[in-house]
């Protein structure tokens, strides 16, 4: 194992509250030492990253995407979708299970984390609630659990029967693990291709109700609050609209466990963005109203939002230039993710840039309790990402490392560059 | 934990709303909202010349142009018109229908109609089921293409069509459009706005040359947005109370394809909103009363009206072919083709 110094830079770090020049050395695998500026530069045996003038904090930590591995390698894989995280600044990401098949078992679990996959950065398996995720019978959590699943979901269906959704929450307390539900009644949302409102009907598109999304949430967490004696964790995921995220402040009033996660696509944009037919502004949940998008900022500000997420949802290029209504949900989010929220939240609305890293590191990894990862206390994980937090730029969907190219933020402007990603102690992206 | 941030909830900055680039070609027709209201009232005087134009030189307008049909969805009165529209100018055409063609064997719409390009296309007619489809067309083939009627979304055509009918009618004797023409006309539609690509066309059209647009209809067919879409668009739900402020009454077929699961009391919609000969006399006895087809006689109008004297529904089918004429003039050799 190589020893890394990182010198020079200005150390972030929001768990340990720690915002300071500091010099930081990463000893097999994880943090062995941090020292004041310039004291590491000459440790022994070390090679040397010059951080002057860049933003040295912890690897990112993206809690929902889609890897499309085993199954749809033709959209993305372990290996380019992780390539693709390291560009971004990521160094762990949770794998959604809606592959196929479906992950619902310790073997495909187990088979997603082997180094086989040639991941760059670390994979933490999300594994189905129920077989097959078709909210039948329930999946062995303990034997998920143990093989290296960090939560369960139905993630792309919701668990619609309350008493799924019951026997669910009570199964994964019992081993302390999250449930993440994508919050969406479908019995709303039959045959719909984006937000209900005065554009769907303009545009001539079957619309999904924000009810659709929040009476969802609101059964979760009334069943959260019947279970309370053996506390469950429901982690509602790509949160859209100004009522679920209400519901989620309330039952944090209540001393509910229940968190909550934004994409960067639905605190930037609304159905307008659809513009006149733009495939790439196409996801469930769908871009919402201009009034649910600022909710989603307040929701930023005042602490409700746990953690940013990217929903990163790979298509190949064939599958998105069809009809609009055909055409499958999701747009790739692990490269645009910091650029647009340094750019946006950060340098537009304000939130201080330790705030904002902790929503993409520190915050998510306690949520799912990633233990060691989203902080640089000596001892993490040597997850690191190096950024120039001022440098300006156009994200190009061509370059990306992903297979897949569906963005809506093609040609975006981003703010903050990532200069180095440290996975585990190893440069995985930006080269020496 | 309360952090200390102003809000700066009214004056926050956000990413602008996207710049559209359609339509590529300035001899398309996607939406009504493409032209302006002089390359509207350009259209209709073209059509009115080219009806009334003699056939052997009408014949060489478009002569020998290769114009393709394209039809995703069954159609008697658009793809006629369109057929002898075309014909009528000399250009040749060919139809092709996703029933007997390679769409049934999973060729994408793309790929359709960069072949029909590559077979010498120079513009193409698409009727298709799902709403933006010819937008989808347009950028892939960069061809003029029309829009024959996109899923629940626009009908310009159709549009332009009911507008030269209620001219005829209320304006007679007038060539052009501008944009008080039709001050102080109520034009309502009834029916099924929700799933009619007919009434947004027309909502979008008509406001623009002076109309008011009454819409009419019950809420499960007629949402409270519907409203919102444009200017000078109205609801009024008692049928008779509408009917008595219209001089143009548009009734709309209740679309049992596009219905999704809806459930209907069909008794009772007949109730509230069928035009019958008694309402009519009563409430608009001087209105024009149009219907884009196909009529479902007994359902939302009865046959008394349909075949009466205040209807226009057949003048409808005929405006239609000289509208279509000025349209794929305009699309094969307009410059700027009085592009929005």
């Amino acid at each position: 194992m190589t020893t890394l110094a990182i010198c020079g830079g200005r150390l972030v770090d929001p768990a340990a509250g720690m915002d300071a020049a500091k010099d930081i050395l990463l000893k097999d695998g994880r943090v062995a030492e941090i020292a004041g500026p310039g004291k590491l530069k000459n440790a022994e045996g070390a090679e040397v990253l010059d951080a002057t003038g860049l933003v040295v904090a912890p690897g990112l930590v993206d809690i929902h995407v889609h890897l499309r591995e085993p199954g749809q390698a033709y959209k993305e894989t372990i290996a380019t979708g992780t390539a693709a995280a390291a560009a971004g600044g990521f160094t762990s990401v949770a794998a959604m299970p809606n592959t196929t098949p479906v992950n619902d078992s310790p073997e495909i679990t187990r088979w997603m984390q082997a180094p086989e996959r040639g991941a760059l950065v670390r994979v933490f398996p999300v594994a189905a609630a129920t077989r097959g995720s078709k909210g039948e019978v329930i999946n062995d959590y303990a034997a998920l659990k143990s093989a290296g699943a960090v939560a369960v979901t139905d993630d792309g269906r919701p668990i619609l029967k309350d008493g799924m959704m019951r026997e669910t929450l009570a199964a994964a307390a019992r081993v302390g693990l999250t449930v993440i539900q994508h919050a969406e009644d479908t019995r709303m949302t039959q045959g719909a291709s984006m937000n209900l409102g005065p554009v769907s009907f303009k545009l001539g598109l079957r619309g999904m109700p924000p009810e659709a999304e929040s009476s969802m949430v609101e059964r979760d967490i009334r069943l959260v609050a019947e279970l309370r004696e053996s506390h469950p964790h429901l982690h509602v995921a790509h949160t859209s609209t100004a009522a679920a995220l209400a519901a989620v402040r309330q039952a944090r009033r209540n001393g509910l466990r229940v968190t909550c996660e934004v994409t960067p696509h639905h605190f930037l944009l609304t159905e307008e963005h659809v513009g006149l037919y733009n495939t790439h502004a196409k996801m469930n949940p769908p871009l919402r109203s201009a009034a649910d998008r600022d909710a989603m900022i307040e929701g930023i500000l005042d602490g409700v939002v746990d953690a940013i997420a990217t929903d990163h949802a790979p298509h190949a290029m064939h599958e998105k230039e069809i009809e609009f209504e055909l055409a499958p949900n999701g747009i790739t989010g692990l490269e645009t993710a910091l650029g647009l929220c340094l750019r946006w939240l950060h340098n537009e609305w304000k939130i201080p840039l330790g705030r904002v890293l902790s929503l993409l590191s520190a915050q998510p990894a306690a949520l799912l309790g990633l233990k060691g990862r989203g902080t640089l206390t000596v001892g993490s994980f040597g997850d690191v990402v190096v950024f120039d937090p001022k440098a300006e730029w156009t994200y190009l969907a061509t370059e990306s490392k992903s297979k897949a190219k569906n963005t809506p933020f093609d040609g975006w402007a981003m703010l903050g560059k990532v200069r180095w990603t440290v996975s585990e102690g190893r440069v995985v992206y930006g080269g020496a | 934990m309360k952090p200390a941030i102003p809000t700066t909830r009214h004056q926050r900055s956000t990413p602008p709303a996207p710049v559209s680039s359609f339509p590529y070609h300035p001899g398309s027709l996607l939406s009504v909202l493409d032209l302006t209201v002089d390359g509207v009232s350009q259209l209709l005087i073209r059509a009115t010349k080219l009806d009334n134009e003699d056939p052997i030189v009408r014949d060489h307008v478009l002569a020998k142009r290769r114009i393709a049909l394209l039809f995703y969805e069954s159609s008697t009165r658009t793809r006629t018109s369109f057929e002898l529209a075309c014909k009528a100018l000399g250009a040749d055409t060919t139809l092709v229908s996703s029933l007997s063609s390679s769409i049934e064997k999973g060729e994408s719409l793309k790929d359709t109609g960069l072949t029909l390009r590559a077979l010498g296309a120079e513009a193409i007619i698409l009727r298709h089921n799902s709403s933006g489809a010819a937008w989808l067309l347009e950028e892939s083939t960069r061809l003029p293409v029309i829009n024959a009627g996109d899923g629940m979304h626009e009908h310009p055509t159709q549009a332009l069509l009911d507008l030269r009918t209620i001219l005829t009618h209320l304006r007679p004797g007038l060539a052009g459009v501008a944009p008080d023409t039709l001050a102080g006309v109520t034009v309502m539609i009834t029916g099924d706005i929700l799933h009619s690509r007919v009434a947004r066309s027309n909502m979008l059209l008509l406001p623009r040359v002076g109309a008011r647009v009454l819409l009419c209809g019950p809420k499960e067919l007629l949402p409270e947005q519907a409203a919102r879409s444009g200017p000078d668009i109205e609801i009024e739900r008692d049928f008779d109370a509408a009917l008595a402020q219209s001089q143009a009454v548009m009734m709309l077929r209740i679309q049992a394809e596009r219905l999704a699961g809806l459930q209907l009391d069909l008794d009772e919609y007949k109730r509230n909103y069928q035009l019958t000969g008694q309402r009519l006399a009563a409430h608009a006895p001087t209105a024009v009363v149009l219907h884009p087809g196909p009529i479902i006689r007994g359902m939302e109008i009865t046959a008394g009206v349909a075949d009466g004297v205040q209807s226009a529904i057949l003048e409808q089918v005929t405006n239609g072919l000289a509208i279509r004429m000025a349209v794929m003039e305009r699309a094969l050799t307009a410059e700027d083709g009085g592009r929005a």
